[in-house]
């Protein structure tokens, strides 16, 4: 700066509108982009400039410099927080365009973290005692918007003379500017609000319409405070005639009329004639608004609000016919009628143009569902999902899903028309809600028993469907279908299909998690298959008794493999057990690799049950087909996949071990004690067919803590043991964690199967070494007899020759499979399993309200904001609620002062009416000592505190109304 | 009230910001960049609202409305009235052509700090102080005044003006 800034520099120095038009020639040179490098350098350029320019002692230099920097921090992001104390000198210019852009570039830039913010403050002060209106007026403006608590105590004073200035221009930017310093230093309350409430009696209407409008925020935040002020503005209602102002005044009375009743009878006639006479929309639609928000309980004004409401609906004015719906929605909950009878509007708004509109729409629609409409209505909509944009489409799909699954699907009676809408929608192309889709179909085949079969059946066609595993977004859809499929499986009409659906091909292109839930799918259905063969009364007799006649035909009669094209016969069908099939294969195959046998397998897959029999060729069938598909698994580095793999294919050791073993008559066996093997699968069969139910999320707390269960232990220990170990991650599924017992001794058996096929011995030795160290820490095992793996691998070739045969089956088979179920025409709502502890559901329940619980309690912590902007600068928040009590206690008397029955509470009023009267009248010296300020943040509730004033302090503010209430004669008569 | 104020051209370009709460800059550019997200894919003969509560806060709502190559943007929240803003948007624009006469994009651009004193007659700290646009353009027609005489003045003339309100 030394040799610096010169006249050369000022008589060359580039403008505001020179530098504009340098950023637009280097743009437009540089294309439209407006982050080319050329532009930048220029940018640059210019911000040196201004950094040297801005040093300058000439005023007029450096307000051009100031002048641009605000122009770039406002529009280009350019930062100028540097330049804070030029700003704060160029205020003080006596030069009017330095002082202004001195302001603008405060009013800009400054935030509460300036640190030089407060040099300001006497700057201020001299401006807003200015006789210029207009500087008056840049200062004022300057305040709003960097109002800081400080600065605002410290302008308080000025501030309050300036709100009886007798210059409207003036006084009215006073009104919009103590707002803001009400809000940060609310004890500038008792300064100034009782000039506030005496303005609301101007005749300048743009003085009462900026003081509703401060009156309007602040009742937005705690409205209770303001009701002794409703005659002031009932008289505003009746009397004005400035849409501004009635507007605010409207947006006021919908905040107190919900508190106070009576209030609402006085003013819905008002408002009524309002909406009535105005042809101003705006107006019309406030008090709409207002109606249908809070003067719910007035029948006529309701109705007359839903005739004006269908005038905004036809209305070609998308502005009004979007407003006109956000009505109607708002009216719904109280007034379905009114929907309803713009039924046919808003179903055509579906299909409007604009997005708005359409949402809106959509709402309103969901908002009609009932139990007997909710089949059509969601009809309609996915048809209308079929024809919309995704984004749109998916907003359909999720509103069905949230609103058929409200409170227990309680508007869903036909829950087998449900399940094939949730199968419905993972076909529809956009469809991205397959984790709501997921959700339901689990839940639902959970908690309703009745639809099993349909949930089933549902899943069955999403699964065998090769198309949907190339979507990624149905993944979690075609998940939860693997689930229930597995899980329910004993309503599966065909298991082979089934089981090659979960095993084709393309379930490579599936995330790891989803066919982790594929894998123990088809574990649940081999067990079962082999269950089925080993107990063949047993099953059936569990399938008469608990599963139903479907079913039980189902698997009863011949099950076919629909996929196959060509035809295979058996050369005996009706012979079960023949050894021959199973030992001529052995040889052929051995050749033979897996992909062959899939292939074979995939013609051959199909069973012939007699009489509840189960074939051996089947159960050899599948086996085979699942041991060829999973086998090159085993060694999957996904530990979801490989783990559960494992399990499948320990099982098939065994159960290959027992149809060897079968080949003698059963009873000698079963003599023999050598039917291990068969045990285990009934075992696993019996944990399979454990219902899972829905969970408590109580649940967990009820289960009392075990003696010896340290559980605030710490587990550092535990933490260095497992360091070198890799957790599982849980996946999606968390739903087989109810285990019975039984199921227990599943799973520990299953993890030493898993265990023992524990590829790398070296692991497995390390593993062993570590269970001898921490054996504390597994669960307790025991020995399980090793399955040989020397098993020769079955083929089908064989079966060629009976591939004709068949098609019998087959046949039957669908015609068995496609014979449609038959139902009772009225068919009762099926039984919706909820917890019957009333836990879950009232958890259920309460979880969302707690969530309100805490925007409530966010709410009302801003409420302790403005109800310290009411009343004092409280900020501890332990006084909070004795603060609202107290302030409560002091509406009482008020409300029953016409009554007269708390006489002294009345005359403590008055007192304190008079000592805010002195108060006021001491205002400006007092409030300006800062020993006061303290004194007065300090202030508590403790009645005994030794501050004079302490005791009444938190009432002052109501004080101030009741002050107004006792000046204003109409107030008592007003509220009864 | 209001919480801001935002005009732009149609390819996103910000002509005039005012934010009614602390926002910083870069915060401002970034919303607006997202506004603009919005505003363009919007056909034209939609209605003038754009939902915002990811953007503003809940309960905040946005009005806007194009004036040839220009969308002014009014953000507010449930205390004022959407049609409402939808006039003064009105409100604005027609003290702008009061003040350039036939206001353009191009005045906006070259005329920042005038149009900032326009702004500020019409809304001050979030609320709506005036709303006839004549009282407006008088009054920025004396403040620009002011500023042009303010080498050598000492502004005692403008205040006898004023006194006589």
């Amino acid at each position: 700066m030394a040799g610096g800034p010169s006249l050369m520099d000022s008589l060359f120095q580039r403008s505001l509108e020179d530098l504009i038009k340098g950023l637009r020639l280097h743009n437009l040179a540089a294309g439209t982009a407006a982050g080319t490098p050329e532009s930048s350098t220029f940018l640059s350029k210019s911000i040196d400039e201004v950094r040297r320019e801005i040093k300058s002692t000439d005023q007029q230099t450096k307000t051009t410099a100031l002048q641009k920097l605000t122009y770039l921090h406002s529009l280009y992001a350019i930062d100028m927080s540097w330049a804070a104390f030029h700003a704060i000198e160029l205020s003080s210019s006596t030069i009017f365009n330095s002082k202004r852009t001195g302001y603008l570039a405060a009013s800009i830039s400054f935030n509460s973290s300036t640190d030089v913010i407060l040099l300001l403050t006497h700057q201020l002060r001299k401006d807003l005692n200015s006789g210029n209106p207009h500087e008056v007026s840049l200062a004022l403006q300057t305040l709003s918007s960097i109002c800081t608590p400080d600065l605002a105590r410290d302008l308080t004073p000025e501030l309050f003379t300036l709100l009886n200035s007798n210059k409207g221009f003036i006084k009215k930017k006073a009104i919009a500017t103590v707002l803001r310093v009400f809000e940060l230093y609310p004890d500038s309350v008792r300064v100034c609000f009782k000039r506030l409430v005496e303005n609301l009696e101007n005749a300048d209407v743009g003085i009462v319409s900026a003081i509703v409008g401060v009156f309007c925020e602040l009742a937005n935040k705690e409205p209770r405070s303001y009701l002794p002020l409703a005659p002031e503005f009932y008289r505003i209602l009746v009397d004005s005639r400035n849409n501004w102002v009635l507007i605010k005044v409207l947006k006021i009375f919908a905040k107190l009329v919900p508190l106070e009743p009576r209030l609402g009878k006085r003013v819905v006639e008002p408002i009524c004639e309002h909406l009535r006479r105005t042809g101003a929309k705006s107006l019309a639609f406030e008090c709409i608004r207002t109606i249908v928000c809070s003067l719910t309980q007035h029948e006529l004004a309701v109705k007359l609000a839903a005739e004006k409401i269908r005038e905004f609906l036809t209305e070609d004015d998308p502005n009004l016919k979007y407003l006109g719906l956000q009505a109607l929605a708002a009216i719904a909950p109280k007034s379905l009628n009114a929907v309803v009878e713009n039924k046919e509007v808003v179903i055509k708004s579906l299909s409007d143009e604009d997005v708005n509109i359409k949402f809106e729409a959509l709402r309103l629609v969901m908002a009609m569902v009932s139990e007997d409409n909710v089949a059509e209505i969601c009809r309609v909509l996915i048809n209308y999902a079929l024809k919309s944009d995704p984004e749109f489409c998916n907003e359909i799909l999720g509103s069905i899903l949230s609103t058929c699954s409200r409170n227990y699907y309680e508007t869903i009676v036909d829950f087998d028309w449900y399940v094939s809408l949730l199968g419905e929608m993972a076909r529809v192309p956009h469809c991205q809600k397959g984790e709501e889709i997921e959700n339901q179909l689990v839940d639902i085949g959970m908690r309703v028993r009745d639809v099993r079969p349909e949930v089933v059946h549902v899943g069955r066609d999403l699964l065998i469907d090769p198309a949907l595993l190339g979507n990624p977004f149905i993944h979690r859809i075609l998940s939860a279908a693997a689930w229930v499929s597995g899980e329910y499986v004993e309503f599966c009409k065909n298991p082979f299909e089934l089981m090659e659906a979960l095993l084709q091909p393309r379930t490579n292109l599936l995330p790891p998690s989803v066919r982790a839930v594929y894998i123990q799918s088809a574990f649940k259905v081999l067990t079962f298959a082999a269950y089925f063969y080993f107990y063949p009364e047993e099953a059936l007799a569990a399938s008469i008794s608990g599963v139903g006649e479907s079913v039980h035909n189902g698997w009863c009669e011949q099950s076919s493999d629909s996929v196959s094209g060509q035809t295979v016969t058996f050369s005996e069908p009706d012979e079960g057990f023949n050894p021959r099939m199973l030992h001529q294969p052995q040889k052929d195959a051995s050749g033979n690799d897996g992909k062959k046998m899939i292939s074979d397998l995939e013609q051959v897959s199909s069973c012939s049950v007699k009489m509840g029999h189960f074939t051996k060729d089947c159960l050899v069938g599948m086996v085979n087909l699942v041991e060829s598909t999973l086998r090159p698994m085993a060694g999957s580095h996904e530990v979801e996949i490989q783990d559960r793999v494992k399990n499948v294919l320990g099982l098939i050791e065994l159960i290959r071990q027992e149809i060897h073993g079968c080949l003698v008559p059963k009873e000698e066996e079963n003599d023999r004690g050598e039917l291990k093997a068969c045990e285990i699968v009934r075992v696993m069969h019996d944990a399979f067919s454990e219902e899972l139910g829905p969970v408590s999320l109580s649940a967990q707390g009820r289960v009392p803590l075990p003696d010896g269960l340290e559980l605030k232990e710490n587990l550092s220990d535990l933490e260095a043991i497992c360091g070198d170990f890799r957790i599982p991650v849980l996946s999606s599924f968390s739903l087989e964690k109810p285990r019975s017992l039984e199921k227990d001794v599943v799973t520990v058996s299953d993890q030493q199967n898993e265990e023992e096929c524990e590829p790398s011995s070296e692991s497995t030795s390390l593993l062993t070494e570590h269970r001898k160290r921490h054996g504390i820490y597994y669960l307790p095992s025991e020995k399980k007899e090793k399955v040989p793996n020397d098993y020769p691998p079955a083929n089908d070739l064989s079966m060629q020759d009976k591939v004709n045969d068949e098609v019998d089956y087959l046949v039957k088979l669908t015609e068995k499979s496609l014979v449609p179920k038959k139902k009772p025409i009225a068919k009762p709502r099926p039984v919706v399993v909820k917890l019957d502890d009333g836990d879950r559901i009232h958890i259920n329940e309460t979880l969302p309200e707690l969530k309100e619980d805490l925007i409530s309690d966010a709410v009302q912590e801003v409420l302790l904001g403005s109800q310290a902007v009411a009343s004092s600068s409280r900020t501890d928040k332990s006084d909070k609620s004795s603060n609202r009590r107290s302030r409560k206690e002091t509406f009482r008397p008020l409300e029953s002062n016409a009554d007269s029955t708390t006489v002294e509470i009345a005359e403590l009023g008055n007192k304190n009416s008079r000592r805010i009267k002195h108060r006021t009248h001491g205002k400006e010296r007092s409030h300006r000592s800062s020993k006061k300020a303290t004194g007065e943040s300090d202030r508590s509730d403790r009645p005994n505190s030794s501050h004079p004033h302490g005791k009444h302090k938190s009432r002052q503010r109501a004080d101030g109304m009741e002050n107004v209430a006792a000046e204003s004669p109409v107030i008592p008569d007003f509220l009864l | 009230m209001i919480k801001a104020v935002i005009v732009m051209n149609d390819q996103g370009k910000p002509r005039l910001v005012k934010f009614y709460s602390f926002q910083a800059v870069e915060k401002q550019h970034e919303l607006i960049r997202s506004i603009y997200g919005v505003l363009c894919s919007r056909a034209n003969n939609v209605s003038n609202f754009i939902k915002v509560d990811s953007l503003f806060g809940p309960d905040a709502r946005l009005v806007y409305k194009t004036f040839a190559t220009l969308y002014f943007i009014f953000v507010f929240d449930s205390s004022e009235n959407e049609l409402a803003m939808l006039d003064l948007m009105q409100v604005f624009v027609e003290t702008l052509d009061k003040c350039f006469h036939n206001v353009c994009e191009l005045d906006i651009i070259f005329n920042f700090n005038k149009v900032h004193s326009i702004l500020d007659e019409i809304i001050l700290g979030g609320q709506v102080l005036e709303t006839n646009s004549s009282e407006v353009a008088k009054a920025a027609e004396e403040i620009s005044k002011m500023e042009k005489h303010a080498n050598s003045v000492t502004l005692v003339p403008s205040i006898s003006g004023w006194s006589n309100r």
